[in-house]
Protein backbone atom coordinates (compact mmCIF):
# COMPACT_ATOMS: atom_id res chain seq x y z
CA UNK A 1 0.00 0.00 0.00
CA UNK A 2 2.93 2.17 1.15
CA UNK A 3 4.91 1.55 -2.26
CA UNK A 4 1.77 2.46 -4.29
CA UNK A 5 1.35 5.58 -2.87
CA UNK A 6 4.97 6.27 -2.96
CA UNK A 7 4.80 5.34 -6.82
CA UNK A 8 1.77 7.78 -7.20
CA UNK A 9 3.50 10.36 -5.46
CA UNK A 10 6.70 9.53 -7.93
CA UNK A 11 4.04 9.94 -10.84
CA UNK A 12 2.66 13.52 -9.83
CA UNK A 13 5.83 14.87 -8.78
CA UNK A 14 7.24 13.83 -12.39
CA UNK A 15 4.65 14.78 -14.59
CA UNK A 16 4.66 18.20 -16.47
CA UNK A 17 4.06 21.34 -15.43
CA UNK A 18 2.27 21.90 -18.65
CA UNK A 19 -0.42 20.84 -17.02
CA UNK A 20 -0.53 24.22 -14.64
CA UNK A 21 -3.13 26.71 -15.54
CA UNK A 22 -2.80 30.89 -14.67
CA UNK A 23 -5.66 33.33 -15.04
CA UNK A 24 -4.94 36.80 -15.25
CA UNK A 25 -8.04 40.01 -14.65
CA UNK A 26 -8.21 42.14 -16.84
CA UNK A 27 -10.40 45.14 -14.98
CA UNK A 28 -10.33 48.81 -13.92
CA UNK A 29 -7.25 49.19 -17.24
CA UNK A 30 -5.23 46.98 -15.20
CA UNK A 31 -3.82 43.62 -15.92
CA UNK A 32 -3.82 41.48 -12.98
CA UNK A 33 -1.70 40.69 -11.50
CA UNK A 34 0.51 43.11 -13.43
CA UNK A 35 3.90 40.47 -12.80
CA UNK A 36 3.47 37.04 -13.31
CA UNK A 37 6.17 34.02 -12.82
CA UNK A 38 5.71 30.77 -14.12
CA UNK A 39 7.24 27.33 -15.07
CA UNK A 40 7.52 26.80 -18.27
CA UNK A 41 4.31 24.99 -20.12
CA UNK A 42 1.86 27.41 -18.13
CA UNK A 43 -1.25 28.41 -19.99
CA UNK A 44 -1.92 31.69 -19.02
CA UNK A 45 -5.30 32.50 -19.59
CA UNK A 46 -6.63 36.71 -19.94
CA UNK A 47 -10.16 37.70 -18.82
CA UNK A 48 -11.31 40.56 -19.40
CA UNK A 49 -14.05 42.32 -16.18
CA UNK A 50 -14.26 45.79 -17.96
CA UNK A 51 -17.07 47.21 -19.60
CA UNK A 52 -14.30 48.79 -22.18
CA UNK A 53 -12.85 46.50 -24.61
CA UNK A 54 -9.12 45.18 -24.36
CA UNK A 55 -6.31 43.56 -26.21
CA UNK A 56 -3.16 41.31 -25.20
CA UNK A 57 -0.58 42.21 -27.28
CA UNK A 58 3.16 40.46 -26.49
CA UNK A 59 5.50 44.05 -27.18
CA UNK A 60 7.49 41.51 -30.15
CA UNK A 61 4.12 40.46 -31.59
CA UNK A 62 4.81 37.02 -30.66
CA UNK A 63 1.30 36.63 -29.54
CA UNK A 64 -1.57 39.41 -29.93
CA UNK A 65 -5.26 38.71 -29.38
CA UNK A 66 -8.13 39.72 -30.99
CA UNK A 67 -10.85 42.82 -29.27
CA UNK A 68 -11.75 41.09 -25.85
CA UNK A 69 -15.29 42.29 -25.30
CA UNK A 70 -16.50 42.22 -21.53
CA UNK A 71 -15.88 38.59 -20.04
CA UNK A 72 -14.20 37.61 -23.83
CA UNK A 73 -10.93 35.44 -22.73
CA UNK A 74 -7.81 34.55 -24.56
CA UNK A 75 -5.29 32.25 -23.63
CA UNK A 76 -1.57 31.30 -24.62
CA UNK A 77 0.79 28.38 -23.61
CA UNK A 78 4.42 29.53 -22.53
CA UNK A 79 6.58 26.33 -23.46
CA UNK A 80 9.68 28.58 -23.95
CA UNK A 81 11.86 30.04 -20.52
CA UNK A 82 12.11 33.57 -20.84
CA UNK A 83 10.63 37.40 -20.14
CA UNK A 84 7.50 38.08 -22.05
CA UNK A 85 6.47 42.13 -21.95
CA UNK A 86 2.82 42.41 -23.29
CA UNK A 87 0.08 45.36 -23.54
CA UNK A 88 -3.01 46.20 -24.27
CA UNK A 89 -3.18 47.14 -28.10
CA UNK A 90 -6.17 49.75 -27.64
CA UNK A 91 -4.53 51.30 -23.94
CA UNK A 92 -0.90 51.38 -24.37
CA UNK A 93 -0.37 51.88 -21.12
CA UNK A 94 -2.09 48.88 -19.94
CA UNK A 95 1.48 46.86 -19.36
CA UNK A 96 2.26 43.19 -17.94
CA UNK A 97 5.00 41.34 -17.50
CA UNK A 98 5.62 37.36 -16.98
CA UNK A 99 8.92 35.77 -16.26
CA UNK A 100 8.54 31.83 -17.52
CA UNK A 101 11.39 29.42 -16.16
CA UNK A 102 12.03 25.76 -16.25
CA UNK B 1 4.03 79.66 -22.36
CA UNK B 2 1.14 81.40 -20.86
CA UNK B 3 -1.10 80.08 -17.43
CA UNK B 4 -3.73 78.96 -19.86
CA UNK B 5 -1.26 76.94 -22.44
CA UNK B 6 -0.07 75.31 -19.27
CA UNK B 7 -3.53 74.50 -17.44
CA UNK B 8 -6.58 72.80 -19.66
CA UNK B 9 -9.11 74.67 -19.52
CA UNK B 10 -12.47 72.75 -18.76
CA UNK B 11 -15.60 74.74 -19.61
CA UNK B 12 -17.21 73.16 -16.77
CA UNK B 13 -14.62 74.10 -14.14
CA UNK B 14 -12.90 77.36 -15.01
CA UNK B 15 -10.18 79.17 -13.61
CA UNK B 16 -11.39 82.71 -13.49
CA UNK B 17 -14.04 83.88 -11.58
CA UNK B 18 -15.76 86.15 -14.42
CA UNK B 19 -16.16 83.00 -16.79
CA UNK B 20 -16.71 81.00 -13.55
CA UNK B 21 -19.91 83.11 -12.84
CA UNK B 22 -20.72 82.54 -16.38
CA UNK B 23 -20.59 78.92 -17.01
CA UNK B 24 -22.93 78.55 -13.86
CA UNK B 25 -25.82 81.00 -15.33
CA UNK B 26 -25.51 78.69 -18.39
CA UNK B 27 -25.20 75.54 -16.52
CA UNK B 28 -28.19 76.49 -14.83
CA UNK B 29 -29.65 77.10 -18.58
CA UNK B 30 -28.69 73.60 -19.21
CA UNK B 31 -27.52 74.84 -22.79
CA UNK B 32 -23.82 75.52 -22.91
CA UNK B 33 -21.67 77.96 -23.16
CA UNK B 34 -20.09 79.53 -27.09
CA UNK B 35 -16.56 80.36 -27.58
CA UNK B 36 -15.69 83.14 -29.71
CA UNK B 37 -12.11 83.69 -31.20
CA UNK B 38 -10.47 86.72 -31.71
CA UNK B 39 -6.76 86.87 -32.26
CA UNK B 40 -6.89 83.09 -30.06
CA UNK B 41 -8.38 84.63 -27.67
CA UNK B 42 -11.17 82.71 -26.59
CA UNK B 43 -14.41 84.93 -25.57
CA UNK B 44 -16.60 83.14 -23.79
CA UNK B 45 -20.67 84.12 -24.14
CA UNK B 46 -23.38 82.80 -22.18
CA UNK B 47 -26.67 80.91 -23.57
CA UNK B 48 -29.61 81.96 -22.97
CA UNK B 49 -32.75 79.65 -21.41
CA UNK B 50 -33.90 78.94 -24.75
CA UNK B 51 -30.10 77.96 -25.58
CA UNK B 52 -29.76 80.66 -28.09
CA UNK B 53 -26.88 83.36 -27.98
CA UNK B 54 -27.43 86.51 -26.26
CA UNK B 55 -24.85 88.31 -27.97
CA UNK B 56 -25.50 88.29 -31.72
CA UNK B 57 -22.18 89.20 -33.16
CA UNK B 58 -21.17 86.18 -31.61
CA UNK B 59 -23.16 84.34 -33.96
CA UNK B 60 -22.39 87.06 -37.22
CA UNK B 61 -21.06 83.86 -38.92
CA UNK B 62 -21.12 83.20 -43.03
CA UNK B 63 -20.83 79.44 -42.32
CA UNK B 64 -20.57 77.06 -39.79
CA UNK B 65 -20.40 73.30 -38.72
CA UNK B 66 -20.99 70.61 -36.73
CA UNK B 67 -18.89 68.14 -34.50
CA UNK B 68 -20.21 64.78 -33.24
CA UNK B 69 -18.01 62.19 -31.46
CA UNK B 70 -18.01 58.45 -30.02
CA UNK B 71 -21.29 57.23 -30.82
CA UNK B 72 -19.93 54.00 -29.92
CA UNK B 73 -22.54 51.67 -31.57
CA UNK B 74 -22.52 48.19 -30.09
CA UNK B 75 -22.26 49.53 -26.33
CA UNK B 76 -24.66 48.33 -24.42
CA UNK B 77 -23.79 48.64 -20.25
CA UNK B 78 -25.47 50.58 -17.77
CA UNK B 79 -23.67 53.59 -18.61
CA UNK B 80 -26.11 54.08 -21.61
CA UNK B 81 -27.72 50.69 -22.48
CA UNK B 82 -28.91 52.38 -25.70
CA UNK B 83 -26.34 55.11 -27.72
CA UNK B 84 -28.68 54.39 -31.09
CA UNK B 85 -31.11 56.15 -29.46
CA UNK B 86 -28.84 58.99 -28.02
CA UNK B 87 -27.23 59.48 -31.46
CA UNK B 88 -30.78 59.77 -33.13
CA UNK B 89 -31.11 62.56 -30.48
CA UNK B 90 -28.10 64.24 -31.13
CA UNK B 91 -28.96 63.72 -35.17
CA UNK B 92 -32.45 65.49 -34.67
CA UNK B 93 -30.43 68.51 -32.83
CA UNK B 94 -29.05 68.43 -36.12
CA UNK B 95 -31.31 68.96 -38.27
CA UNK B 96 -33.35 71.32 -36.21
CA UNK B 97 -30.38 74.25 -36.35
CA UNK B 98 -32.04 77.56 -37.50
CA UNK B 99 -29.21 77.14 -40.23
CA UNK B 100 -28.08 74.15 -42.15
CA UNK B 101 -24.23 73.11 -41.27
CA UNK B 102 -22.13 73.71 -44.30
CA UNK B 103 -20.15 69.88 -43.29
CA UNK B 104 -20.42 67.75 -40.32
CA UNK B 105 -17.47 66.24 -38.47
CA UNK B 106 -17.63 62.98 -36.77
CA UNK B 107 -14.51 62.79 -34.73
CA UNK B 108 -14.45 58.45 -34.46
CA UNK B 109 -15.34 55.54 -32.10
CA UNK B 110 -18.13 55.39 -34.99
CA UNK B 111 -19.23 51.77 -32.87
CA UNK B 112 -17.79 49.76 -30.23
CA UNK B 113 -16.42 47.16 -31.78
CA UNK B 114 -16.04 47.16 -34.99
CA UNK B 115 -18.63 44.87 -35.95
CA UNK B 116 -20.04 45.34 -39.55
CA UNK B 117 -23.60 45.50 -38.07
CA UNK B 118 -22.08 48.18 -35.54
CA UNK B 119 -20.95 50.20 -38.70
CA UNK B 120 -24.25 49.32 -40.46
CA UNK B 121 -26.46 50.30 -37.72
CA UNK B 122 -24.06 53.68 -37.64
CA UNK B 123 -24.42 54.56 -41.37
CA UNK B 124 -28.07 54.10 -41.55
CA UNK B 125 -27.99 56.28 -38.74
CA UNK B 126 -25.74 59.22 -39.74
CA UNK B 127 -27.28 58.88 -43.15
CA UNK B 128 -30.09 61.59 -42.22
CA UNK B 129 -27.52 64.28 -41.09
CA UNK B 130 -28.35 66.91 -43.67
CA UNK B 131 -25.06 67.74 -44.62
CA UNK B 132 -21.57 65.66 -45.78
CA UNK B 133 -20.24 63.31 -42.84
CA UNK B 134 -16.21 63.33 -42.84
CA UNK B 135 -14.71 61.17 -40.49
CA UNK B 136 -11.54 59.69 -38.71
CA UNK B 137 -11.51 56.76 -36.91
CA UNK B 138 -11.49 55.92 -33.62
CA UNK B 139 -9.24 52.97 -32.01
CA UNK B 140 -12.62 51.73 -31.32
CA UNK B 141 -13.26 51.11 -35.02
CA UNK B 142 -10.91 49.40 -35.47
CA UNK B 143 -11.36 46.12 -33.73
CA UNK B 144 -12.09 44.21 -36.81
CA UNK B 145 -9.68 41.17 -37.75
CA UNK B 146 -8.32 43.15 -40.12
CA UNK B 147 -7.11 45.80 -37.99
CA UNK B 148 -9.19 49.13 -39.07
CA UNK B 149 -10.09 47.19 -42.82
CA UNK B 150 -14.00 47.46 -42.30
CA UNK B 151 -13.67 51.15 -41.56
CA UNK B 152 -11.29 51.52 -44.16
CA UNK B 153 -13.48 49.89 -46.99
CA UNK B 154 -16.31 52.49 -45.56
CA UNK B 155 -14.76 55.60 -45.28
CA UNK B 156 -10.73 55.69 -46.73
CA UNK B 157 -11.79 55.95 -50.22
CA UNK B 158 -9.52 58.91 -51.52
CA UNK B 159 -7.57 59.40 -48.42
CA UNK B 160 -4.22 58.59 -47.61
CA UNK B 161 -2.23 55.97 -45.40
CA UNK B 162 -4.52 55.14 -42.87
CA UNK B 163 -7.39 57.37 -43.36
CA UNK B 164 -5.80 60.96 -43.45
CA UNK B 165 -6.85 63.22 -46.38
CA UNK B 166 -7.66 67.58 -46.30
CA UNK B 167 -10.13 69.11 -48.10
CA UNK B 168 -11.49 72.74 -48.35
CA UNK B 169 -13.90 74.35 -47.30
CA UNK B 170 -15.51 77.72 -46.91
CA UNK B 171 -12.12 79.14 -47.16
CA UNK B 172 -11.24 77.05 -44.21
CA UNK B 173 -8.75 74.63 -44.62
CA UNK B 174 -9.70 70.87 -42.76
CA UNK B 175 -7.23 68.32 -42.26
CA UNK B 176 -7.68 64.96 -40.76
CA UNK B 177 -5.79 63.41 -38.87
CA UNK B 178 -5.28 59.80 -37.66
CA UNK B 179 -3.93 58.52 -34.50
CA UNK B 180 -4.96 55.06 -33.34
CA UNK B 181 -2.69 52.59 -35.36
CA UNK B 182 0.04 50.97 -34.28
CA UNK B 183 0.32 52.02 -30.86
CA UNK B 184 3.19 50.59 -28.66
CA UNK B 185 3.77 49.39 -25.09
CA UNK B 186 3.91 52.50 -22.57
CA UNK B 187 3.37 54.89 -25.45
CA UNK B 188 1.08 57.58 -25.65
CA UNK B 189 -0.93 57.21 -29.63
CA UNK B 190 1.29 58.78 -32.59
CA UNK B 191 0.48 59.68 -35.93
CA UNK B 192 3.94 58.17 -37.61
CA UNK B 193 6.53 59.62 -39.80
CA UNK B 194 4.44 59.12 -42.96
CA UNK B 195 2.14 60.98 -41.85
CA UNK B 196 4.15 63.57 -40.07
CA UNK B 197 5.40 64.25 -43.68
CA UNK B 198 2.47 64.11 -45.62
CA UNK B 199 1.01 67.07 -43.01
CA UNK B 200 4.45 69.23 -43.99
CA UNK B 201 3.42 68.39 -47.67
CA UNK B 202 -0.08 69.65 -47.35
CA UNK B 203 0.74 72.86 -45.33
CA UNK B 204 2.98 73.98 -48.01
CA UNK B 205 0.09 75.30 -50.22
CA UNK B 206 -1.89 76.86 -47.24
CA UNK B 207 -1.63 80.61 -46.68
CA UNK B 208 -0.80 81.70 -42.88
CA UNK B 209 -3.85 84.04 -43.36
CA UNK B 210 -6.09 80.60 -43.95
CA UNK B 211 -8.41 79.65 -40.70
CA UNK B 212 -6.94 75.99 -40.43
CA UNK B 213 -9.56 73.30 -38.57
CA UNK B 214 -7.52 70.01 -37.43
CA UNK B 215 -9.79 67.33 -36.88
CA UNK B 216 -8.48 63.83 -34.97
CA UNK B 217 -9.77 61.38 -32.43
CA UNK B 218 -7.60 61.30 -29.79
CA UNK B 219 -6.19 65.10 -28.39
CA UNK B 220 -3.43 66.15 -30.07
CA UNK B 221 -2.05 67.52 -27.24
CA UNK B 222 -1.22 65.39 -23.84
CA UNK B 223 -4.25 66.33 -21.86
CA UNK B 224 -3.43 63.29 -18.85
CA UNK B 225 -0.73 61.08 -20.11
CA UNK B 226 -1.50 57.98 -17.50
CA UNK B 227 -4.66 57.38 -19.14
CA UNK B 228 -2.79 57.53 -22.51
CA UNK B 229 -4.61 60.86 -23.24
CA UNK B 230 -2.51 62.33 -25.55
CA UNK B 231 -0.64 61.75 -29.23
CA UNK B 232 3.20 61.21 -28.39
CA UNK B 233 4.48 63.03 -31.52
CA UNK B 234 1.12 65.88 -31.52
CA UNK B 235 3.91 68.52 -30.65
CA UNK B 236 5.33 67.89 -34.16
CA UNK B 237 2.02 68.29 -36.22
CA UNK B 238 1.21 71.46 -33.46
CA UNK B 239 4.41 73.02 -34.75
CA UNK B 240 3.95 73.15 -37.99
CA UNK B 241 0.58 74.71 -37.26
CA UNK B 242 2.29 77.99 -35.18
CA UNK B 243 2.76 80.03 -38.05
CA UNK B 244 -1.09 80.72 -39.16
CA UNK B 245 -2.93 82.64 -37.63
CA UNK B 246 -5.87 80.85 -36.62
CA UNK B 247 -5.98 76.89 -36.10
CA UNK B 248 -8.77 75.17 -34.46
CA UNK B 249 -7.88 71.57 -32.98
CA UNK B 250 -10.99 69.20 -32.64
CA UNK B 251 -11.03 66.08 -30.75
CA UNK B 252 -12.94 63.36 -29.29
CA UNK B 253 -12.00 60.04 -27.41
CA UNK B 254 -12.65 61.29 -23.74
CA UNK B 255 -16.20 61.64 -23.69
CA UNK B 256 -16.32 65.56 -22.28
CA UNK B 257 -15.67 68.94 -23.16
CA UNK B 258 -11.96 70.29 -22.14
CA UNK B 259 -10.14 73.39 -23.76
CA UNK B 260 -6.73 75.12 -23.91
CA UNK B 261 -5.69 77.70 -25.60
CA UNK B 262 -2.22 78.40 -26.85
CA UNK B 263 -1.13 81.13 -29.14
CA UNK B 264 -3.30 81.23 -32.21
CA UNK B 265 -3.98 77.91 -31.76
CA UNK B 266 -7.32 76.17 -29.63
CA UNK B 267 -7.45 72.93 -28.74
CA UNK B 268 -10.94 71.83 -27.98
CA UNK B 269 -12.52 68.45 -27.25
CA UNK B 270 -16.35 67.34 -28.10
CA UNK B 271 -18.60 65.42 -25.72
CA UNK B 272 -19.74 62.18 -26.87
CA UNK B 273 -23.01 61.08 -27.97
CA UNK B 274 -22.83 57.60 -25.62
CA UNK B 275 -21.51 57.65 -22.24
CA UNK B 276 -19.18 59.71 -19.88
CA UNK B 277 -16.17 59.08 -18.72
CA UNK B 278 -14.51 61.07 -15.60
CA UNK B 279 -13.16 63.77 -15.55
CA UNK B 280 -8.92 63.21 -15.85
CA UNK B 281 -7.21 61.66 -12.75
CA UNK B 282 -10.57 61.64 -10.88
CA UNK B 283 -11.29 58.29 -10.94
CA UNK B 284 -9.03 55.37 -11.14
CA UNK B 285 -9.36 54.15 -14.55
CA UNK B 286 -11.14 56.18 -17.64
CA UNK B 287 -14.19 53.85 -18.36
CA UNK B 288 -17.41 54.36 -18.75
CA UNK B 289 -19.14 56.58 -16.10
CA UNK B 290 -22.30 55.69 -15.11
CA UNK B 291 -24.81 58.83 -14.08
CA UNK B 292 -28.09 58.69 -12.64
CA UNK B 293 -30.54 57.72 -16.03
CA UNK B 294 -32.39 61.58 -15.80
CA UNK B 295 -28.65 62.71 -16.30
CA UNK B 296 -27.31 61.03 -19.17
CA UNK B 297 -28.19 63.35 -21.91
CA UNK B 298 -26.52 66.29 -19.96
CA UNK B 299 -23.08 64.47 -20.10
CA UNK B 300 -23.43 63.72 -24.06
CA UNK B 301 -23.50 66.34 -26.80
CA UNK B 302 -22.36 67.82 -30.00
CA UNK B 303 -20.36 71.22 -30.51
CA UNK B 304 -21.11 73.68 -33.58
CA UNK B 305 -18.45 75.70 -34.83
CA UNK B 306 -19.05 78.98 -36.29
CA UNK B 307 -16.61 80.89 -38.89
CA UNK B 308 -16.97 84.44 -39.90
CA UNK B 309 -15.50 84.74 -43.17
CA UNK B 310 -12.49 87.49 -44.13
CA UNK B 311 -11.52 88.05 -40.31
CA UNK B 312 -10.86 84.59 -38.25
CA UNK B 313 -13.07 83.93 -35.51
CA UNK B 314 -14.50 80.85 -35.09
CA UNK B 315 -16.96 80.30 -32.55
CA UNK B 316 -17.24 76.83 -30.66
CA UNK B 317 -21.01 76.28 -29.17
CA UNK B 318 -21.00 72.81 -27.24
CA UNK B 319 -24.33 71.69 -26.56
CA UNK B 320 -25.63 68.75 -24.53
CA UNK B 321 -28.87 66.88 -26.02
CA UNK B 322 -31.03 67.81 -23.08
Amino acid sequence: MKARLLAVVCVLLSMPVWAQEVKVDIKAFMFGPKDLNVPVGTKVTWVNDDEIPHTVAETHKLFRSGALDTGDSYSWVFNTPGEYEYFCALHPQMLGNIVVSQ
Amino acid sequence: MDIQAKHPLRTDAPLNPDRRTLLKCSAWAGAGVIWALSGGIPRAFALDDTGNVSDPKALASTFHFVQISDSHIGFNKEANPDPVKTLQVAIDKVIALPKRPSLILHTGDITHLSKPAEFDTAAQLLKALPSTVHYVPGEHDTLDEGGGKLYLERYGKGTKGNGWYSFDDHGVHFIALVNVFNFQAGHEATLGADQLAWLADDLRAVSSSTPIVVFTHIPLWTLYQPWGWGTEDGDQAIAMLRKYGSVTVLNGHIHQVIQKVEGNITFHTARGTAYPQPAPGTAPAPGPMTVPADQLRNYLGITDVRATQGEHPLALIDSTLV
